[in-house]
């Protein structure tokens, strides 16, 4: 059985009650994406912008349940300032993470593929919702915004 | 009398499960309603003894299958006081489907530009997106009686609303707010102003005594599995005299009386609304969960419901307090046993987390009422339903849950 404390660490539970770099970014200049999920009538906003390949400054808005908001938080104090490499890296290990399928290979009993916690640091907290598939959508919200944002930053800066 | 529900419970199989080692606490029938034992052995008894094709079969199981798929409507009709039940119990897939009949049927054959339908803002989306749909193709007014403050329909200008009106589709109980709404009153309102009357039954045939002759409808839709019956087959109640004018909803085999390569003949109804194989187990097993219901009684299943919802409502406000909201009438007369709950700091989706580990089953969201939610200003709830089989040790299990989702987010 999956236990409650896997779901709501401590850390969730405080980047819930205390959201860090909560609110919009003028746009423009600033990207805006939008992500629903229609499971819970989630909305995010994420608000971007990008210099000198970097992710210069970040912002999150919308409503949602804890594990919606904490990730979207969690997220942000990740990302901001970081080169847009390890930006796109931390998406991937988080998507990784975030894989009900990879998590089911690596272990029989459904414990979650162990990630290496000193890349990621306080977003391991959010490893336990792996195991309450339901909420795994909730958790990406913020990030499939993100990667959509980078995705339409880049296209729009090649065309 | 007073509900036996302490034996009643052991009718229902599914009570008996243990999840996350606890004893299960369903609170979901709003959603879909659990099976007693009658149910399931009818239809196994059914496929067992009897499974065949209905209609035109000669042979011994043949004619039993149709006769039980036929003598299921009777009785699925008689529960809701159909006048002629042979005639005008169509059976659907569902309450979605037998609303989707009645615009796509009644609707497109009466209903042109301009002319004016009345809606209210409690709708389910199943009394919605289908007038949504056939308004798109034909351009109608689509009008909306609101929603007080307290969770009932604000009747006060009816009479206006209902000028030019052709007819008048509304649920009989919201399944968000448990607000039984007065059909009477709205359907006498609407004959007066030459409007027929459609009400969607999915949350009151299940809980409360309903006849259609006293009601004062036209049609009246609802679903099986909302009432201990199976999945997959719901019913359309209409006014002879209207189904029988009325354009088949599907073609295909069972509903027509003559085809030829240029033209066909449709049947009569219920047949003409009832294309290709219907769901026989299902109507039989529909039957089945219409006797038990007669069994135990409606007077007897709307009175403890109405009793646990008073004792829902009080425990919420003595033991939670200002932390948590339902929205709603207070207990009483017009209010069902449907709780949709705010908790202060407390996302819908977590306390149904949080409830999981007590074994209590709710529902977090927008419960396919998109409209109401905004109206009432958030974005989803989490809704606890009460049914025949829940009782006060349920309700308390619900309350000791909701407290630890507000000291775990607090
Ligand atoms: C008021 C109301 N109308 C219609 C429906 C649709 O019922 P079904 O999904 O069985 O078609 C429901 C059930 O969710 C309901 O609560």
């Amino acid at each position: 059985m999956a236990d409650l404390e896997d779901l709501y660490r401590e850390i969730i539970l405080d980047h819930y009650r205390s959201p860090r770099n909560r609110g919009e970014l003028e746009s423009p200049p600033a990207h805006r994406v939008e992500g629903f999920n229609p499971l819970c009538g989630d909305e995010v906003v994420v608000t971007m912008v990008v210099e000198d390949g970097k992710l210069a400054d970040i912002k999150f808005a919308g409503t949602g349940c804890s594990i919606s908001q904490s990730s979207a938080s969690l997220m942000s104090s990740a990302v901001k300032g970081k080169p847009l490499d390890e930006v796109h890296g931390l998406i991937r290990t988080f998507k990784s993470m975030m894989s009900i399928h990879e998590a089911a290979l690596a272990d029989e009993q459904g414990e979650p593929a162990p990630v290496d916690v000193r890349k990621i640091g306080e977003l391991a907290a959010l490893q336990g919702v792996v195991k309450f598939p339901v909420r795994i959508k909730c958790a990406t919200l913020s990030w499939n915004a993100l990667s959509q944002g980078l995705d339409e930053l880049a296209a729009a800066s090649a065309g | 009398m007073a509900l036996d529900v302490e034996t009643l419970r052991k009718d229902f199989p599914l009570l008996s499960r243990v999840v996350n080692g606890r004893p299960i606490v369903y609170l979901d029938s709003a959603a879909t309603a659990l099976q007693p034992r009658a149910v399931l052995a009818a239809m196994d008894q059914y496929y067992e003894q009897t499974h065949a094709n209905v209609h035109r079969g000669v042979y011994a199981t043949a004619e039993e299958a149709t006769n039980r798929y036929e003598s299921a409507r009777v009785t699925v009709g008689r529960f809701v006081g159909a006048p002629d039940p042979a005639r005008e119990v169509v059976f659907t897939k569902n309450a979605t489907e037998a609303l989707n009949l009645v615009v796509g049927s009644w609707g497109r054959a009466n209903l042109s530009r301009g002319d004016a339908v009345l809606l209210t803002t409690m709708e389910h989306h199943a009394n919605l997106v289908p007038w949504l749909m056939l308004s798109e193709q034909l351009g109608l007014e689509l009008r909306y009686l609101e929603v007080d403050g307290q969770g009932r329909l604000d009747l006060s200008s009816l009479e206006h609303a209902l000028e030019g009106v052709k007819v008048v589709a509304v649920s009989a109980m919201s399944n968000v707010l448990g607000t039984i709404n007065p059909l009477r009153h709205i359907a006498d309102a609407a004959h007066a102003a030459g409007a027929i009357v459609v009400a969607d039954g999915a949350q009151s045939v299940p809980h409360l005594p309903v006849d259609v002759q006293d009601l004062g409808v036209d049609f009246l839709a609802f679903s099986g599995h909302k009432m201990l019956g199976p999945t997959g087959i719901g019913a359309l109640w209409g006014r002879a005299e209207l189904l029988d004018a009325m354009p088949p909803f599907l073609g295909g085999g069972g509903m027509i009386l003559d085809v030829r390569l240029d033209r066909f003949l449709p049947a009569e109804s219920p047949q003409r609304f009832e294309a290709g194989t219907p769901p026989i187990a299902e109507a039989v097993g529909f039957g089945a969960a219409v006797e038990y219901l007669e069994t135990v009684g409606m007077e007897a299943i709307r009175a403890h419901e109405r009793e646990l919802t008073a004792y829902a409502l009080d425990a919420v406000e003595e033991r939670l307090g200002g932390d948590c909201t339902v929205f709603g009438p207070p207990a009483g007369e017009d209010r069902g046993g449907v709780l949709s709950l705010a908790f202060r700091g407390v996302h819908p989706h977590d306390l149904a987390q949080v409830l999981d580990q007590y074994g209590v089953c709710v529902r977090p969201g927008h419960h396919c009422a998109k409209p109401l939610m905004r109206v009432l200003g958030v974005s989803a709830t989490a809704r606890a339903s009460l049914g025949l089989y829940n009782d006060e040790r349920d309700v308390d299990t619900l309350i000791e849950g909701l407290a630890e989702a507000g000291r775990l987010f607090a």
